[in-house]
C-alpha cells in the first residue's frame, strides 16, 4: 500500500492494514432500455489476505457483479476500489488475481495440461517452467496424470478442478470464484468444498467466492457476506467463528447451524425489503 | 453403411429410368422425323432403338453419356486436346487458384470485421452486394480488363472464381471468430492476454468448423466460377469451353459429358475437404 493508496481510496482514508480488496460506497448502474438499474449501491468491504469471504445472496443482488468489479471486468460508476493497492484495472494487467468461472470452459482442442499451460503461454513463461507448474498445480488439484487427457474425457468436477489448477497456475495470491461449483452434484460439491479448503489452507490465498448455497457459504468462508437485490447491497457480514481446520461432519455442529441460521435471516432480512 | 446402399441405389435406378424415358419422350420426334422422309415405318422397338443411339440427340441416353465419358478419359492420351482428363485439369487449376485465393481474402476479410468497427459497419453490405450481381455479368468485363493490362490465361478465371468462393468464407469466418463465449472472452480478459494472443489461441481455434463448412460451399462456387470463366472468352480448353463448344454444335453427348466431368470434380473436392475437417476437428477434439 503506502504510495500507490492514494489513487484508490478515497473519501474515508487508507484502506486498514492487510486489506488486499478494499470497497467504498461502490456503486454500479447500468443503464438499460427499461431504465437504470442499480446493481450495487453503496457497497463498502475491506477483505484481509488470507481471508475466505464467500458472497451469499438471491439471483441479481450483485455478488457476481461485486466479483467482477474486483476482477476489472466491469467498471463501477461510483465509488473507490482497490485491488492490491492498485485500482483493478492495474491489478488485472498485473495479474494479481486468478478467475474461476462458472463453466470450466476448458479448451476441447487442448488437452489439460495444455489448458492449465494456457495463461502461462500467454504470460510468456519459459518452456520448461511452464511444464513444472502444470506438474505442480495439477497435483495440488488432485489431477496428477491426466495432463494428457482431454476434457472430453474428464467428468464434470474433474474439469472444474482443471479449471481451478488454471487459475492457481500463475500464483495470483487472490482467487475470485463465481459459483465454481454449481453446475455440479451435490456429492462432488461437498468433496470439491473439503479439497478447496485444504488447497486454501495449503497456499494461503485470499479467496472471494461467490454462491447461493448457504451450507456451502458456512463451511468454506472465514467471512460470509449477505447481499440482496434491487438495489445489490451488503446487508450483513458474518465473521465465521468457526477454526479453520473444517471436517465436512462440523456441519451437523451447534456452531455451524447459528451460522446458517444467521446467514438464513440476513438472506430473509433482505427480501423484507421488498414488502 | 450397407443399410444406406439400398435405399441410394434405389434412387439412382429410379433416375436411370426417368432419363432413359425422357431420352425416348424427347428424341422421338426426330426418330419419326427421320423415318418418315425415308419412308419407313418404326415399330415401337425400333423407336425407343433410336431414341437411344441418335448422334445429337435432345437428351442422349445415360449409357451414351457413359461411352462418351470413358472414351475421353481412358481411351484418350491425357495430353490430347480431345481428352477430358485434360479439360478438367484446365479447370481444376483455375478452380483451385481461385479458391485459396477467395478463402484467404475471405478470411482476411471477415478478421477485419471482426477486429475493426469501421469496417463491421461498412464492409459487410458491399460483400452481400458483390454477391448479387450476377457472374455471368461480371465475368466477362473482368476478363476484357485483365486482358487490357496483360494478364490472361490462368488468373482471370481464378479471379471469377475467387469473386464467387469469397462470399461464404466471410460469411462463416465472421460467425466463426465471434463464436466464442463471452465467458471466455473475459476469462482471456482476466489473463490480459493480448488481442493477437485471444486470436491466435482462441478465436481461430474456435472458427474451425465454421472455416471447414464454409470452405465446402466456396469450393463449389469456385468451380462454378472457373467454368463460367471459360464462356465468354471463348476458351479453347476447360470444361465451360467444352460446354461452349458443345452447344455451338449441337453435341449434346459431350455437353453431358462435361456436366458429370464437373459434377465429379465438385464432388471430389467436397469430399475431399470434409476428410480434411473430419481429421481436424477429431483431432481437436471438436467432432
Amino acid at each position: 500500500m503506502g504510495a500507490g493508496a492514494g489513487q484508490a481510496v478515497a473519501g474515508q482514508g487508507a484502506a486498514p492494514a492487510g486489506a488486499v480488496i478494499a470497497a467504498r460506497n461502490l456503486d454500479l448502474t447500468f443503464q438499460t432500455g427499461d431504465g437504470p438499474v442499480h446493481a450495487l449501491k453503496g457497497v463498502s468491504l475491506d477483505i484481509r489476505k488470507g481471508d475466505f469471504v464467500s458472497f451469499i445472496g438471491p439471483s441479481g443482488c450483485g455478488k457476481t457483479t461485486f466479483l467482477r468489479c474486483i476482477a476489472g471486468l466491469e467498471e463501477p460508476t461510483g465509488g473507490s476500489l482497490s485491488v492490491n493497492g492498485m485500482t483493478p484495472d492495474a491489478a488485472r494487467r498485473a495479474r494479481a488475481y486468478g478467475y474461476v468461472f462458472q463453466a470450466a470452459g476448458l479448451y476441447p482442442w487442448r488437452t489439460i495440461g495444455r489448458n492449465v499451460s494456457l495463461p502461462l503461454e500467454i504470460m510468456g513463461y519459459g518452456r520448461a517452467e511452464i511444464a513444472e507448474r502444470v506438474a505442480r498445480v495439477l497435483a495440488l488439484v488432485d489431477l496428477a496424470g491426466f495432463e494428457k487427457k482431454y476434457p472430453w474425457q474428464l467428468s464434470g468436477g474433474m474439469q472444474q478442478r482443471a479449471s481451478i489448477a488454471r487459475a492457481l497456475a500463475f500464483d495470483a495470491d487472490i482467487l475470485l470464484m463465481d459459483e465454481p461449483f454449481g453446475a455440479l452434484d451435490e456429492i462432488v460439491r461437498d468433496h470439491l468444498n473439503e479439497q478447496l479448503l485444504q488447497l486454501w489452507a495449503r497456499t494461503d490465498k485470499t479467496i472471494c467466492f461467490v454462491t447461493h448455497s448457504i451450507p456451502e457459504a458456512v463451511y468454506l468462508s472465514t467471512r460470509i457476506v449477505v447481499m440482496s437485490p434491487r438495489p445489490g447491497r451488503i446487508t450483513d457480514v458474518i465473521d465465521s467463528p468457526l477454526p479453520r481446520e473444517r471436517p465436512l461432519d462440523i456441519r451437523d455442529t451447534p456452531e455451524f447451524l447459528d451460522v446458517a441460521h444467521r446467514v438464513r435471516e440476513g438472506l430473509r432480512s433482505g427480501h423484507a425489503y421488498e414488502g | 453403411m450397407k443399410r444406406s446402399v439400398l435405399p441410394v441405389l434405389t434412387v439412382v435406378l429410379a433416375l436411370l429410368v426417368i432419363w432413359y424415358g425422357a431420352a425416348v419422350w424427347l428424341n422421338a420426334a426426330w426418330a419419326q422425323d427421320r423415318a418418315t422422309r425415308a419412308g419407313v415405318e418404326l415399330s415401337l422397338a425400333e423407336l425407343v432403338a433410336d431414341t437411344w443411339a441418335q448422334d445429337k440427340p435432345k437428351l442422349p441416353a445415360p449409357h451414351q453419356v457413359a461411352v462418351e465419358l470413358w472414351e475421353t478419359t481412358v481411351e484418350k492420351k491425357i495430353t490430347s486436346k480431345r481428352s477430358l482428363v485434360y479439360h478438367s485439369w484446365i479447370t481444376l487449376s483455375a478452380t483451385l487458384l481461385g479458391f485459396a485465393l477467395g478463402t484467404a481474402l475471405g478470411i482476411a476479410l471477415a478478421v477485419g470485421i471482426v477486429y475493426n468497427r469501421v469496417m463491421d459497419m461498412s464492409v459487410m453490405p458491399w460483400v452481400i452486394a458483390s454477391q448479387t450481381i450476377p457472374i455471368l455479368a461480371i465475368a466477362p468485363m473482368i476478363i476484357v480488363v485483365l486482358n487490357a493490362v496483360g494478364i490472361s490465361g490462368l488468373l482471370p478465371k481464378a479471379m471469377i472464381s475467387m469473386y464467387l468462393s469469397f462470399f461464404p468464407v466471410v460469411v462463416g469466418m465472421v460467425k466463426g471468430l465471434r463464436s466464442p463465449a463471452i465467458m471466455q472472452l473475459d476469462q482471456m480478459k482476466t489473463w490480459n492476454a493480448s488481442p493477437a494472443q485471444t486470436f491466435w489461441k482462441l478465436r481461430l481455434p474456435s472458427s474451425l468448423p465454421y472455416l471447414f463448412t464454409s470452405m465446402k460451399v466456396a469450393m463449389a462456387a469456385s468451380l462454378v466460377g472457373a467454368i463460367v470463366g471459360e464462356l465468354p472468352t471463348g476458351a479453347v480448353a476447360g470444361l465451360g469451353a467444352r460446354l461452349l463448344a458443345g452447344s455451338y454444335y449441337g453435341q449434346t453427348i459431350q455437353i453431358w459429358s462435361a456436366l458429370f466431368m464437373a459434377a465429379a470434380l465438385a464432388a471430389v473436392l467436397v469430399g475431399l475437404i470434409g476428410l480434411v475437417q473430419r481429421l481436424v476437428l477429431k483431432r481437436m477434439g471438436m467432432a
